[in-house]
């Protein structure tokens, strides 16, 4: 793979955000979540970043340590570069993110199959509902302790 | 009567869940003026079978099989996506013979997708199955040497972590070769039967347009993103596997519309074309797959594997906590994220072009709702 860590993108976000990221390697940088906001819209707005693709977002049910992750993979189609991906970590009993739908639309779909399969709300989402299973089910089934009925 | 007294309101229509447009189980919610297009909001989730939690449950090798069951028409591709994110999760070599196979596998499959795509947009906009039949006979010689390979034509299970399954068996690479070779021309045929046809034309050209701008907001890939011009192309920019070693061209058209994307896949067809070519003269002989060890676990970690799936970036998304099996699987399926600009290009539109936005977009059900 072509892929290499985009060390100079981190370093001038750590710069930027001292308070706000943290690099954990490997092109990995951990954003509080209170901040996640002013750092995607930095990120995609300014010309030397310039990240305009939001590949993917995923939830991570991590039970054991009694918090989610929401892990974005983000890359620069402009400048073909990436992936450098960001996580946020949200306490398993209050799971809650900024919504990014105003940053990169893709955010849209993709926040609403997070929260309708792991349960993790995204506040801001302009049409926060259950995209692949039923409204009016109480369930999220990625998560770890979720049970068959 | 005063005309200014007349008042017209809006009337929802819904499309599908069961409609012949949406080729599998899909409903839209479309807000008309008139025959105006002024909303729509799409419906997904019929198919969805919770395939992330699936993964969950299996170890990495008992999940081979279940990429092909995302996007049926594509299950090479699928599978190399999977292979890609293990491989990187754990660090695996593949051997240069297996490298080359995939790429055959893949590129052949990439041309089964759009004279699939094809064929189907064309019997969307009434051309009932005379184009598609022609489409399908083509794709029925690719799917013979799918199954000389794997032993199956649709579910291969082929392409695993670490290489292939099996190596290829005698006569593969002469009947790979016709096949190859009756490629150009079958596309030329395609081309003078569809490309200048008057009713076609005016069925695609200007219709469902998507500026590249906001393609690449709503992370939109493949055929759909280069058809608006964007050249962005996973193959190139990550030069992942072996690509960096063939020769082809990033296809671009610059109009954004149902016309480009289509002109976007033929000339893609070509391209693949091309890349198989190279690749079957080049094949090295040597093994097929990696030493692995018996029972697989991945150090603890995480990886992200994407490929230039024929429909767009597929990605797999793995958590490993050491164990054998994976505690988290994402897929990133290409379809369900470009659906997700289908109401931007649908807007403004008729209900009638509707059928031909929604076949250019070029989805798999099976691969939306997961």
């Amino acid at each position: 793979m072509a892929e290499e860590e985009p060390r100079a993108d981190i370093a001038e976000l750590e710069e930027r955000f001292p308070e706000a990221v943290e690099p954990l390697g490997g092109g990995v940088l951990q954003v509080e979540t209170a901040h996640l906001l002013e750092v995607a819209k930095y990120m995609r707005e300014d010309p030397d970043l310039a990240f305009d693709y939001l590949s993917s977002i995923t939830g991570v049910d991590r039970i054991g340590e009694g918090r989610f992750e929401v892990v974005y993979h983000l890359y620069s189609m402009r400048r073909e570069a990436g992936p450098l991906v960001l996580k946020v970590f949200v306490p398993r009993e209050e799971p809650v993110v900024p919504s990014l739908a105003a940053i990169w639309s893709g955010a849209n779909v993709q926040e609403r199959e997070v929260y309708d399969l792991m349960g993790i709300r995204f506040s801001g989402h302009p049409n926060l509902k259950r995209i692949l299973l039923w409204e009016g089910y109480d369930k999220h089934p990625l998560r770890k302790d979720f049970q068959e009925d | 009567m005063d005309a200014a007294k007349l008042k017209t309101e809006t009337i929802t229509l819904n499309v599908g869940p069961q409609h012949p447009s949406t080729h599998g189980v899909f409903h839209m919610i479309l807000t008309l003026e008139g025959e105006t297009i002024v909303d729509l909001e799409p419906v997904v989730g019929y198919l969805h079978r919770n395939h992330e939690k699936l993964g969950e449950g299996f170890t990495y090798l008992q999940y081979c099989p279940y990429p092909s069951r995302l996007d049926y028409i594509c299950g090479m591709t699928n599978e190399h996506a999977y292979a890609l994110a293990v491989e990187k999760l754990a660090g695996l070599q593949v051997p240069e013979r297996a490298e080359y196979i995939r790429t055959i596998m893949a590129e052949l499959n990439r041309m089964v997708n759009h004279i699939v795509s094809i064929g189907f947009l064309l019997n969307d906009l009434g051309a009932f199955f005379t184009p598609v039949l022609y489409c399908l006979k083509q794709r029925e010689k690719v799917l013979d040497l799918f199954e000389m390979a794997s032993g199956s034509r649709m579910m291969f299970n082929y392409i695993r972590y670490g290489g292939v399954a099996r190596d290829l068996p005698e006569g593969f690479i002469s009947a790979a070769q016709e096949v190859v070779g009756s490629f150009p021309g079958f596309v030329d045929e395609l081309e003078q039967l569809l490309t200048e046809n008057e009713i076609f034309v005016a069925r695609t050209k200007g219709i469902g347009i998507l500026p590249p701008d906001v393609a690449v907001d709503y992370s939109c890939t493949g055929p759909l993103l280069r058809g608006s011009g964007v050249p962005y192309d996973i193959r190139r920019v990550d030069s992942y596997s072996i690509y960096s070693r063939f020769d082809f061209d990033v296809v671009t058209r610059p109009n954004g519309d149902v016309f480009d994307r289509y002109m976007v896949r033929i000339e893609e067809i070509r391209q693949s074309t091309r890349i198989v070519e190279q690749a079957l003269g080049e094949l090295p002989e040597g093994p097929v797959m990696a030493e692995l060890p018996r029972t697989f676990r991945p150090p603890a970690g995480d990886a992200y594997g994407r490929i230039e799936a024929p429909k767009g970036e597929l990605g797999f998304y793995l958590v490993s906590d050491g164990g054998d099996k994976p505690y988290r699987l994402k897929v990133r399926s290409p379809s369900f994220i470009n659906l997700g600009a289908l109401p931007v290009m649908a807007r403004g539109y008729k209900v009638p072009d509707l059928v031909a936005i929604l076949g250019s977009i070029d989805i798999t059900l099976g691969e939306v709702d997961r």
